[in-house]
């Protein structure tokens, strides 16, 4: 008899978190819990040089913006123009988090399309990824200067929801902190 | 006044949609004949209005009729008039207006075409139909309605999204939805069999065709997306594992399953809860599919339209269908499951097997699909799944699958001889093992563990599926041939061994190349030359373009020239890649263009794509097989009369 059951239980299963996904509003504005908090501790080697390493302590005392980003995403070359064009009006400084990717192609994607990083970190196994809550790339994390993570954001960025999800953080609720 | 003629069909229509839903199984639970006479008319007539519903639309957008919501969103005066048609389906509402014409369309051909199935059946199974359309035209009407006016009318609209203005996406969604809505039938005749309780191999024989219909336009449907991703994104890529795919293989992969265990049901008596388990499934997967890119759940690369009321509507029907089917099932299936043995070694020992891995390389892709947001409600944390977690996941159940295909096609039912098995087999596994070591190496010059076992099942499964065409066309005289049926499903394998091949062979010897090129210079890729020749700009219809020349050389000698252009669109102001692909039946050259890097230079992605084709390729040979098994003789249910009693009763024993 349980066979016979057993399908019913696991639909009844899936549409509860289904129906608790929705209800948790726009996915786009993902409440992580994260946000408020101090960003996780991490240190990776960089990109371009594995003996040299970068971690929290280059965030510290500015606004930062953390990009996770891989070259087998399709979000990640859509919002690569308006990273360059973002890293060209030198407001903030962005660092990169390469995720889960192999190094001879994230350094390619860097020297052909332009590289908009202060600095990449290189996280082969994901390992940051996991600690940062990553739930796919692209994905964008404002930090401000005392360390604490102030908006997430998924997928690609563009100037609007720059303007309009980071802009006002950093002029306005940012400084509170 | 015109788009008020759609909105009043629309409602004509959900008032037809109710009686079909309502009447034909009321008339079917009391033996009512002139309730369930109704079905036919009832499905008709709601066919009509949809159809008037969807050409109101149409003539809407035809006529540039910006005094429509969704016409001024998704259209614009300067779209060539075949995107103005394509951009009925071109977003959501309309293209849930879309899902219910199909839906009312392969109603309409169950109703024609059910002449020879028992009155009460044929009733329950237009009813569930007419209950399922009654879902869709009242989230249509409630939440999404495609009519709604703009006051006042725009002056012009704000155009197609770039990406949808093309020839392959102008029909890849149709033919989807085809695929998607075309497992209702199968839903809808596995409902009527649990309400009536009656579950014979007839039932499995009716609903055969209708299931690998729906199935091959599934096949061509993904198909094509993946085509027109390759072409149109940008970057050369076949299959992203982006949720969005995943919610169109998900109820292919049932409905593969479907279609294998509707064979055993059919032939045998066997496994008939489980294949109404499955049929349910099939269905249920696509309206998952359907809530999963409507709602914003689940953020992808394609994200649609997103709305929670709209997710939230879904959501609420999915759990009407799916819950409802399952207590029918748990009520139901316990009393319909046959006790007839099968050897070990036997067809229907396989058929399992191909099954359980189907379902649970399905089980692995919403996992895949899911397990980011089902974590995450757990307990707050986060996992993260990509492309390189789906492509080692994938291979766990659907290689010993392809390897066992090959040695199932060739089992007989019930029992099968070791021996005689051995005498078939050999001669395709030795010839498998030899090329699987002998092409890379003879080839591409180089060879792996992955290569052997990829080729090497390629062709065991390329081999074993020809054997029985061959053999058929040896020995004409005398024997009694292939069956249309037999000769479809030996197609449908050779595709997928094509399939396996080309994926296998792109995946190993692609080459991807990124440079900054400038005018004038040449680049060397697979050994072919490629140089830039020229930079220009281009005028379409509504959009500016960038254009490069390159010229592709081989040995100095010229092989062809292909111009990749950089499109801004006009009004949404997007850029748009459209790659240049010199096409050839083993090999595929790509030249995109990347972004300006100063200096007159460019970015260029080159690519050299063996065999690339044998992908798409393999999808339209299993598609073929498909069709040339629906016409099978036997499924035709116009002689219903002798066949019923025939095979029936000859297989009793």
């Amino acid at each position: 008899m349980v066979r016979y059951i057993a399908p019913l239980v696991v639909v009844i299963l899936l549409i509860g978190f289904l129906v608790i996904g929705l209800t948790r509003g726009d996915p786009r504005a993902l409440p992580s819990p994260f946000i408020g908090k101090p960003a996780p501790q991490f240190e990776l080697p960089t990109l371009k040089d594995p003996e040299v390493r970068i971690g929290s302590t280059n965030l510290e005392g500015k606004f930062s913006l953390i990009n996770v980003w891989a070259t087998w995403c399709a979000g990640c070359r859509q919002e690569h123009g308006f990273l360059l064009d973002l890293a060209a009006e030198n407001n903030i400084p962005i660092y990169g988090i390469n995720w889960r990717d192999t190094r001879p192609k994230a350094l390619q994607w860097i020297a052909q399309l332009g590289d908009p990083y202060v600095a990449s970190g290189y996280d082969e196994t994901g390992r940051v990824g996991i600690d940062w809550g990553v739930y796919g790339a692209p994905e964008s994390f404002l930090v401000s200067g005392d360390g604490i993570v102030l908006h997430k954001h998924l997928g690609p960025l563009s100037r609007e929801t720059w303007e309009q999800d980071f802009l006002p953080l950093i002029e306005g609720g940012g400084a509170s902190r | 006044m015109i788009p008020e003629i759609g909105q009043f069909a629309m409602i004509l229509a959900l008032s037809l949609a109710i009686c079909q839903g309502v009447l034909p199984l009321l008339g079917a639970h009391r033996n009512d004949a002139a309730m369930m006479g109704i079905a036919r008319t009832a499905a008709t007539g709601q066919f009509l209005f949809v159809a008037v519903a969807f050409g109101c639309l149409t003539y809407a957008f035809v006529t540039d009729d910006f005094s429509v919501l969704y016409v001024a969103n998704h259209s614009q005066l300067s779209l060539p008039t075949v995107y103005k048609v394509s951009a009925v389906w071109g977003a959501h509402e309309g293209s849930l207006l879309m899902w219910i014409l199909i839906l009312a369309a392969w109603t309409l051909a169950v109703a024609r075409f059910s002449s020879g199935l028992p009155e009460a059946f044929a009733a329950r199974v237009i009813g569930v139909l007419g209950l399922l359309s009654i879902g869709f035209l009242l989230f249509a009407i409630l939440t999404s309605n495609p009519f709604d006016r703009l006051v006042p009318a725009a002056a012009d609209g704000a155009d197609l999204n770039p990406l949808l203005q093309d020839p392959g996406l102008a029909i890849h969604p149709p033919l989807l939805y085809i695929g998607y809505v075309g497992f209702s039938v199968a839903f809808a005749f596995a409902i009527a069999a649990m309400l009536s309780g009656d579950l014979d191999r007839r039932w499995a024989k009716w609903t055969r065709p209708w299931t690998t219909l729906a199935w091959l336009f599934l096949t061509l449907g993904i198909a094509l997306g993946s085509w027109w991703a390759y072409y149109e994104l940008g970057w050369g890529g076949w299959w992203f594992w982006d949720p969005v795919e995943n919610a169109s293989f998900m109820p292919w992969l049932i409905g593969t399953a479907l279609i294998h265990s509707l064979a055993v049901t059919e032939r045998r008596g066997l496994f008939k809860s489980w294949t109404l388990l499955l049929a349910i499934t099939a269905f249920s997967l696509s309206l998952l599919g359907t809530f999963l890119v409507r709602s914003g759940i689940i953020v992808s690369v394609h994200a649609f339209a997103t709305d929670p009321t709209r997710g939230f509507f879904i959501l609420g029907f999915l759990a009407v269908v799916v819950l409802g089917a399952l207590i029918l099932y748990a009520w139901r299936a316990p009393s319909m499951d046959s006790e007839v043995g099968f050897g070990l070694l036997s067809r229907e020992t396989f058929l399992l097997l191909n099954n359980v891995l189907l379902v649970v390389a399905t089980a692995l892709v919403l996992i895949g699909t899911l397990a980011p947001l089902v974590i995450e409600l757990l307990d707050g944390s986060k996992i993260s799944i990509g492309p390189p977690w789906f492509e080692v996941a994938f291979l766990v159940p659907t290689l010993p699958l392809v390897l066992l295909l090959g040695v199932g096609m060739h089992t007989a039912w019930r029992t099968q001889n070791a021996k005689s098995w051995l005498g078939v087999l050999r001669i395709p596994a030795i010839i498998a093992l030899v090329i699987g070591f002998v092409v890379p190496l003879l080839f591409y010059g180089r060879s792996s563990l992955l290569l052997v076992v990829g080729c090497g099942a390629a062709f065991w499964i390329i081999a074993t599926s020809v054997i029985l065409p061959l053999r058929s066309i040896r020995r004409e005289k005398g024997s009694t041939g292939i069956t249309r049926s037999h000769l479809g499903m030996s197609i449908a394998h050779l595709g997928m061994g094509l399939f396996v091949l080309g994926v296998t062979v792109v995946s190993a010897f692609s080459i991807e190349t990124d440079r900054a090129m400038q005018p004038g210079q040449t680049l060397e890729v697979g050994g072919y030359e490629f140089e830039l020749r020229e930079l220009r700009d281009v005028q379409g219809a509504n959009y500016s373009a960038i254009e490069a020349v390159v010229e592709i050389r081989d040995d100095g000698e010229v092989v062809g020239e292909l111009r990749p252009q950089k499109r801004q669109y006009l009004v949404q102001k997007n850029w748009m890649t459209e790659a240049g692909i010199d096409a050839s039946w083993n090999k595929d050259l790509f030249v995109a263009l990347g972004d300006q890097l100063g200096n007159g230079a460019w970015s260029v992605r080159i690519q050299y794509k063996p065999l690339i084709r044998f992908i798409w390729l393999g999808a339209l040979v299993m598609a073929l097989g498909g069709l040339i098994s629906v016409s099978d003789r036997r499924y035709r249910l116009r002689a219903s009369k002798a066949a019923e009693a025939a095979p029936a009763v000859a297989e009793s024993a």
